[in-house]
């Protein structure tokens, strides 16, 4: 697989274009899966856990300070495929202002990488919980003007 | 034999079923996947894959003579009327019943399951009462029961397992008291495969003066059950897992009870009377088949029942026995895999699992592209994966159509996504 691992969405989806079909696509979310960065033992906790996946998945938001501030997002799976959606979502989302994670249109990236039609019901509710738990911290943030520190 | 010896019986090679002839009668192996594998179907117990015959009945109802049943006085009417009854007449002898009148339709054993638990429960049941189930039970077992506890004032108990997953029947007695009024348990674990011994279950039920309901969702399709050798009371089970249609099920139950009990759905056919300020009852089983049946799925029941009768339930258990067997010791060479259920000897065709590093449903996907078809979660039973330790697991259930070579292809798809998720 290409050794850059693409920061951007539209970079993204030039590679899943490139990979063609679904298997290879599929590969290539466990090899992204496996460069998203562990979560500290200690966020591992029932309150950073997201609702609606079958498999689990911790999530986390910290605030970089600045103007607006940026909202960083860790998370992790035990389901390495998952893991590999945590890794779209990743790029989609994380280091983004609040103002920019809230208008990010995530349902047409998703459509556009195949996954809405790749992907059982069970993961897409599973992916729907992450994106609303993301959603949720960043409307936070935007209401009281600094991230809410959910670790 | 009967489902209620703890032993299953010892496979008997002579007995064993035609593999290639028996999976030579299901249509859904003609063709390959859509990626171009073949299928390796090992998710019998979720639902089995259906046969020429089965699918050919229920195409002929709806070519030949289809109407609504118990309706019309016209050729098709009574040809339907005819049709649903012999089907009533082969699923009573199959189970070993006397009266056709016993033998309920339903829309499968979850709403069987739940008409007992209802119209049974919530006119007998008084607060402080007891019902009993197992750590094993599906969901479909269970969660009726804690609603009508709920609604009742009774309590719920678990007889519990022992550390080879099997019931801890010297446990029985802490469990089983004078307030028990209904042991309601599975024939067969959808998870563990464990089959309990239904008997003598029963006959420590019985003493304690409580009625018992097995489900039979995954043991009808596997084991001989016969309600009178077992002294049951109420059996419940799916036709779809019996290689019938979907849509339709079972309930049997000793007509004084059925007799005893309120209906649990109310509608068309099941009044005897309606008047302004009330209705009476139709004599069962009609007072439990309100509305309009799932007709030529459960016409087409019958034929699945010879279809399990032609093929002998004694060679059923042996070809069960065998492919259990290789199943567990296939298994046992995959290196950080774990099997949740009992030696092959105590359980039915169902093999749960999990593999250190490998969450169940990364698995089964990666399996799917070997065409290797399993299932993955907590297969509606919660509770149970609580003691498990696990919060998931992968399943491979079996069914008449199954060979050994299915199993090496699980093995040899196993360690596929093995290497595709980096844990060779």
């Amino acid at each position: 697989m290409s050794s850059a691992r693409p920061t951007t969405i539209p970079e993204l989806i030039e590679t899943f274009d490139a990979l063609g079909d679904w298997e290879a696509q599929c590969d290539y979310l466990i090899d992204l899966g496996y460069d998203v960065p562990d979560l500290p033992e200690s966020a591992r906790t029932d309150a950073n856990k997201v609702h609606g996946c079958q498999s689990n998945v911790w999530l986390i938001a910290a605030t970089k300070p600045g103007n607006p501030p940026k909202i960083e997002i860790q998370a992790e799976s035990d389901s390495m495929i998952v893991q590999g959606l945590i890794a779209v979502l990743l790029i989609a989302y994380s280091g983004k202002s609040a103002q920019e994670i809230l208008q990010t249109d995530i349902q047409q990236i998703f459509s556009r990488l195949g996954l809405n039609r790749q992907l059982s019901s069970a993961r897409r509710n599973g992916l729907a919980g992450m994106v609303q738990r993301i959603r949720s911290i960043a409307e936070q943030s935007a209401a009281t003007g600094s991230a809410a520190e959910s670790s | 034999m009967v489902a209620t010896s703890e032993t299953a019986p010892p496979a008997n090679p002579h007995d064993a079923l035609d593999a290639a002839a028996v999976r030579a009668q299901f249509p859904i192996f003609e063709r390959p996947l859509p990626n171009g594998q073949p299928l390796v179907y090992l998710d019998s117990a979720a639902s089995a894959q259906k046969p020429h015959s089965v699918i050919d009945k229920e195409r002929e109802c709806y070519e030949r003579y289809y109407a609504n049943a118990y309706r019309g006085d016209y050729q098709f009417g009574i040809h339907i009327d005819e049709e649903l009854e012999a089907t009533r007449a082969k699923v009573r002898d199959f189970i070993g019943a006397t009266q056709s009148e016993e033998i309920i339709f339903t829309s499968g054993t979850t709403m069987s399951i739940n008409l007992v638990a209802n119209a049974w429960g919530r006119k007998f049941l008084r607060a402080g009462d007891e019902i009993l189930l197992t750590q094993m039970e599906h969901h479909a077992n269970l969660v009726p029961w804690q609603q009508v506890a709920h609604a009742m004032g009774a309590s719920v108990r678990y007889i519990p397992l022992t550390s080879d997953w099997r019931l801890d029947l010297n446990r029985l007695d802490e469990v089983l008291t004078d307030r028990t009024r209904i042991v309601a348990v599975s024939g067969m674990s959808n998870v563990l495969g464990t089959v309990p011994p239904i008997r003598e279950i029963a006959a420590a039920a019985r003493k304690r003066g409580a009625l018992v309901l097995v489900d039979g969702a995954q043991s009808v399709p596997h084991l001989a059950t016969n309600v009178r050798d077992l002294d049951i009371d109420f059996l419940t089970f799916s036709a779809h897992k019996l290689y019938g249609p979907s849509g339709v099920g079972v309930l049997w139950g000793r007509r004084r009870l059925l007799e005893s009990m309120d209906p649990f759905l109310c509608g068309g056919h099941m009044i005897s009377e309606v008047f302004w300020d009330h209705s009476t009852w139709a004599a069962i089983p009609a007072k439990f088949e309100a509305g309009t049946l799932p007709i030529a799925q459960a016409i087409a029941l019958g034929t699945a029942v010879d279809f399990v009768t032609g093929l002998g339930v004694s060679a059923i258990q042996a070809h069960d026995a065998d492919l259990t067997a290789y199943a567990h010791k296939r298994l046992a060479t995959v290196s950080g895999l774990r099997i949740f259920g009992p030696e092959p000897a105590h359980k039915g065709p169902i093999v749960s699992f999990a593999i250190e590093g490998i969450h169940p449903q990364d698995l089964a996907n990666l399996v799917d592209r070997k065409g290797v078809a399993v299932r993955h979660g907590h297969h509606c039973t919660m509770p149970l994966h609580s003691l498990l330790g696990v919060s998931a697991t992968t399943r491979a259930s079996f069914g008449v159509y199954t060979t050994r070579g299915d199993i090496d292809v699980l093995i040899e798809a196993i360690e596929f996504a093995r290497q595709k998720l980096r844990r060779a």
